[in-house]
Formats: structure tokens, C-alpha cells, sequence
């Protein structure tokens, strides 16, 4: 389907500039997080991991179409756990208050 | 009839874009970064579960997805929780390759089910390509960061031409496979991607990681935004749209963080992935004056008795763990009325930010860190600027015309009235220049590893109350 492929084109043109947009707001202190964030975002490759294995029919697919999935969901548990764990740190310090 | 299936799914999945862009966007502020990312993880969350009711999917494969999901997701739970703060470069890089390899094998399986399909199969050609060598390239970068491997650069003759015949040689596979419809040349095609990822990588060294990161982060992003592609143009590809917006906005952000990180060692992405900076050592420069060691008593008077005092943290203090010691010494510093400030280069460690996760980790306050700009013009008033375990960033041959580092914006520490340095020996930094600042007058070296050094520190400013 051409057309869809058109407008995904046209949406991943505007998402470029969001992206960019969006995280030249991002301070120098949260550039660690940032990355580890990101990193998550694209965890979004699990749900596309399911929907490959979801319609395999044949048995080296199906192996194949596993692997993504597994892959994917490694991507996303870690990377989510990994920004999770950085960004607690700074919530913490965050309470404490500047200052003596 | 029509299917309540796919409305839910494509607003599910046009709310968790939306919500990640705004994760993405609260991150601006330490105070709203945490919850922005709480939030896109239950997006996500359901944006996966979602996934399942997709009309088409063959339900006995469901039992496989099942396995898949789980098993990936209780290893990279386990991992990311039990790793050490110290080792989180390795983890984003290790976390970042298994995105590639999922994108890798989610262009794998479109390919060999739509191979007569020529736009579905040359667009997950294009993610296989740029995942296959991301996963590649973040292992080398996990076993470098983790010191399983030489972290200088690994260099051999005709590298690049070599690097550069298994990529076109692969992508040929790939094309000719796609072309002829042939699956069975996908393999040499995904063998030699492999082996390009991991080529590409060999000759980058351990100081230039937090460039190589962020640019696989974007690589892996691209490759998701490519499968999306392919996705969308087949049968019941919403979810692609959901990928392409998602890869996309990781790949911006991956790239800008790149090109930022370029540029605070003044230097090309180019530069940096094909340079091997730091093979080679800089000889015939001869510098004047010599190091003068300092005894630990003598730095904690010095500290004590100072108004302002900056320290200027580097990958040392990460090896040796020190954070904590440097916590401990800043608050006695304090309680003396002592002005404690932290000096943070952009490129301070192994990836974007790091030097501010440790210092965060050890409990010190985010409004005591100035980046590099903030804090330069201050240096001519500080009485002290202890560095711990950093170098090339506190360089002044970066001032110097005709040295390597010529141009690096580094921190001014010279400026400062007195530089302590902490440093395990008189090597030089991962550049392989000898470091100006040593010599200067104002400039003693206290020897020994960051976290014994800090220690010593600690018990003298104790024994002077």
C-alpha cells in the first residue's frame, strides 16, 4: 500500500523535528538520562518484534521473529529500568535542597 | 463486519506517541524528568499489551510471544537492577544493541515473508543493515566499556578500505537477495553486517565512547523508524506508524546528541569513528618545568583555608569508585564555610552526562554542578581546583597550536590559584599527550588511586577539627 507508505514518510519527516525540538531543551545534567530515555523509546521495536513473530508461518521466521522479541523485550525492560533507576538519584537530590 | 480490534489499537497507539514525546519533553527538567518517565513506561506498557488483539495474528504463535516477552523481560530487569551505577555506560550501550538486533530480526522475518514484495523488502533491508551493525557496534562498545576489551583504539593495516568492502560487499548480499528473491543470500548478507558492525567499532577508543553511544542510540532509532516503514506497507501495519514515529524522534535525538558531543572535543563524528584517535602518542613536544608531588596533609590545609574550592571530576573518579569519598569531602569542606562547586566537561567519562549520574548517585545536589561555560570565567577566582582522575579535559595544550587536542574547549582549571591533581601515575591522558597544566607552577600532583587519594583527604580535614 503506497499510500501508507507516503504518509508514514510525511509523519517520520515531523517526528524528526519534534525530536530535534524537544531535546535541545534537554539540559547538560540530564544528558545521561536522555540517552537512557531514548534508549527506551525505542523499546517500541518490541511491539514490532510481536507483530513479525505474530504472523510467521514458517518455522525459521517463527526462530527469527523469537529472537526479535526477545531482543525487544530486553530493550525496553532494561532501558526503562535503567533511566528509571538514574532519574530516582536526581529526584533524590532534588529533595535534599541546594545548599548547606 | 467491522472489527472493534483495530480502532482500539490505533488509538492506543496514538496516545502512547504522544505520551513518550511528552516524556521526552519533561526530561528538560530534573524536577519533571522522573515522572515523564513513569508515565511513557505505562504507555508503553500498554501500548504492548495492545498488540496482542491485532486482527491476523496466528494464535499458535501467541505461546512463543509469550516466552519471548517474558523471558527478555525478566533479563533486562534483572540486569538493569543489579548492575553498579559505575557500570551504566555499558548497560545503555549493551540495552541500545538489543534494539538493533530486535530491528535487525524484525527486518529479517519481513524480508522472508515478503520478499516478492520489492518496497517491503528493501525497506527492511535498510533496517537490517543499520541494526545489524548497531547491535554489532554496541557489543564492542559493552566489552570495551567493561575492560573486557583493549579500550584503545584496535588498529590493523588497510582498515577502512577493508571496513568499507565488507559493508558494500554485504549490502550486495542484501540487495541481490531482495533483487533475485532469493532468501538463501540473506545469510552471507547478515554475516558480514555483523562483522562491519563489530569492524566499525574496533578502532575507537575508551575516551570517545560517549559520541560512539549516542550514535548507535540514533542507528538503532533509524532502524526502528525502517522497519516501521516496512511495517506500514504491508497488511494491518498500524503498528508501524506507532514504530516510525517513536524510531524517528530516537534518531533526531540520538543524532543531535552526537553532533553536541562532537563538538565539546572539537572534533568530527568522521573523526571520531574513523580517526583512531589516541593509537599513537605525540612526541618531539618538550614542556618546561617539572611535576611537583604534594603530601595529602598539605591538600587538606589547603582546602580548608580556602574560600572556594572546585573539583573537576573525570573517568578516574568513576574507576576508582570515589564519588562517595568526594561526597564525604565536599560536606566537611562545607561545614568549614568552604565553597564546594563541581566543574563537569561535557564529555567528562564514557558517555553523555555521566560525571553528573556518579556525583547524583552519591547524593550531591544538581545546583552544584556547572557545566563548562558557566563555570570558565570563575576560575581566576578559585582559590583551589582539586581534579580527580580527569586529563584531557583539563589540557591546556588545547590552547596550544599544533597539538592534537588543538581547540578542545577544556576547563580552565589553570586559571585557578591552586591545582591539585589526583592521578595514579605520571601516564599521560587517553589522548597520548602529555598534559601542560602538570607543569605549571600553581599545579602539585597528588599520586595515588581517586579513591584512597579522596580518603586521605577526608581523615586529614578530620584530624585538623
Amino acid at each position: 500500500m503506497a499510500a501508507d507508505l507516503w504518509t508514514a514518510l510525511f509523519i517520520g519527516i515531523l517526528a524528526a523535528f519534534v525530536g530535534y525540538e524537544v531535546i535541545s531543551r534537554v539540559p547538560v545534567l540530564l544528558h545521561t538520562p536522555l540517552m537512557s530515555g531514548s534508549n527506551f523509546i525505542h523499546g517500541i521495536v518490541l511491539v514490532g518484534a510481536i507483530v513479525a513473530l505474530g504472523f510467521s508461518t514458517t518455522p525459521v521466521e517463527q526462530g527469527v521473529g523469537l529472537v526479535a522479541v526477545i531482543m525487544g523485550a530486553m530493550n525496553v525492560t532494561g532501558g526503562y529500568v535503567v533511566t528509571e533507576r538514574i532519574l530516582a538519584m536526581f529526584d533524590r537530590s532534588k529533595k535534599k535542597g541546594g545548599g548547606p | 463486519m467491522i472489527a472493534w480490534q483495530e480502532p482500539l489499537v490505533d488509538a492506543v497507539y496514538v496516545v502512547a506517541v504522544l505520551v513518550f514525546i511528552l516524556g521526552l519533553r519533561a526530561m528538560s527538567s530534573p524536577a519533571t524528568a522522573r515522572r515523564g518517565i513513569v508515565q511513557a513506561g505505562v504507555a508503553m506498557l500498554i501500548a504492548v499489551a495492545v498488540t496482542f488483539v491485532i486482527p491476523g495474528l496466528r494464535y499458535p504463535n501467541f505461546p512463543l510471544i509469550a516466552l519471548g516477552v517474558i523471558l527478555g523481560s525478566l533479563a533486562g530487569w534483572y540486569w538493569a537492577r543489579v548492575v553498579q551505577m559505575t557500570a551504566m555506560p555499558q548497560m545503555v550501550a549493551i540495552f541500545n544493541g538489543m534494539g538493533g538486533g530486535s530491528a535487525a530480526a524484525i527486518g529479517a522475518v519481513e524480508m522472508l515473508g515478503n520478499l516478492s514484495n520489492t518496497s517491503i523488502s528493501g525497506l527492511a533491508l535498510a533496517g537490517a543493515v543499520i541494526g545489524a551493525t548497531s547491535i554489532a557496534g554496541s557489543m564492542i562498545a559493552f566489552l570495551k566499556l567493561q575492560g573486557w576489551l583493549r579500550s584503545k583504539p584496535i588498529v590493523y593495516p588497510v582498515q577502512q578500505p577493508t571496513n568499507i568492502a565488507v559493508l558494500v560487499v554485504g549490502v550486495g548480499f542484501g540487495v541481490y537477495a531482495v533483487w533475485m528473491t532469493q532468501t538463501v543470500w540473506l545469510l552471507p548478507f547478515f554475516v558480514l553486517m555483523i562483522l562491519f558492525g563489530l569492524l566499525l567499532a574496533l578502532p575507537i577508543g575508551g575516551a570517545d565512547m560517549p559520541v560512539v553511544i549516542s550514535l548507535f542510540n540514533a542507528l538503532t532509532g533509524i532502524a526502528v523508524a525502517l522497519d516501521g516503514f516496512a511495517l506500514v506497507s504491508g497488511p494491518l501495519g498500524d503498528a508501524g506508524y506507532a514504530m516510525v514515529i517513536a524510531g524517528t524522534l530516537v534518531g533526531a535525538a540520538g543524532s543531535l546528541l552526537t553532533l553536541l558531543m562532537a563538538k565539546a572535543m572539537n572534533r568530527s563524528v568522521g573523526n571520531v569513528l574513523f580517526g583512531a584517535f589516541g593509537a599513537t602518542e605525540e612526541t618531539g613536544t618538550t614542556i618546561h618545568g617539572s611535576m611537583k608531588p604534594i603530601e595529602a596533609e598539605d591538600v587538606a590545609a589547603m582546602l580548608a583555608y580556602a574560600n572556594t574550592v572546585v573539583v573537576a571530576p573525570g573517568y578516574g573518579m568513576a574507576v576508582a569508585q570515589a564519588q562517595q569519598k568526594v561526597k564525604e569531602l565536599a560536606d566537611l569542606l562545607e561545614a568549614r564555610g568552604v565553597t564546594v562547586k563541581f566543574a563537569i566537561h561535557p564529555v567528562a567519562g564514557r558517555m553523555p552526562g555521566h560525571m553528573n549520574v556518579l556525583l547524583a548517585e552519591a547524593g550531591i545536589s544538581y545546583d552544584k554542578l556547572f557545566d563548562r561555560d558557566e563555570i570558565n570565567p570563575e576560575f581566576s577566582n578559585v582559590d583551589v581546583v582539586l581534579v580527580i582522575g580527569a586529563n584531557d579535559v583539563v589540557n591546556p595544550a588545547a590552547h596550544r597550536a599544533g597539538s592534537p587536542l588543538q581547540g578542545m574547549p577544556i576547563l580552565d582549571v589553570e586559571n585557578a590559584h591552586n591545582v591539585i591533581v589526583i592521578k595514579r601515575g605520571q601516564g599521560k591522558g587517553f589522548a597520548g599527550i602529555e598534559n601542560d597544566l602538570f607543569y605549571k607552577d600553581n599545579c602539585h600532583m597528588l599520586y595515588g588511586d581517586a579513591q584512597a587519594a579522596v580518603g586521605k583527604l577526608v581523615t586529614a580535614l578530620k584530624k585538623m577539627d
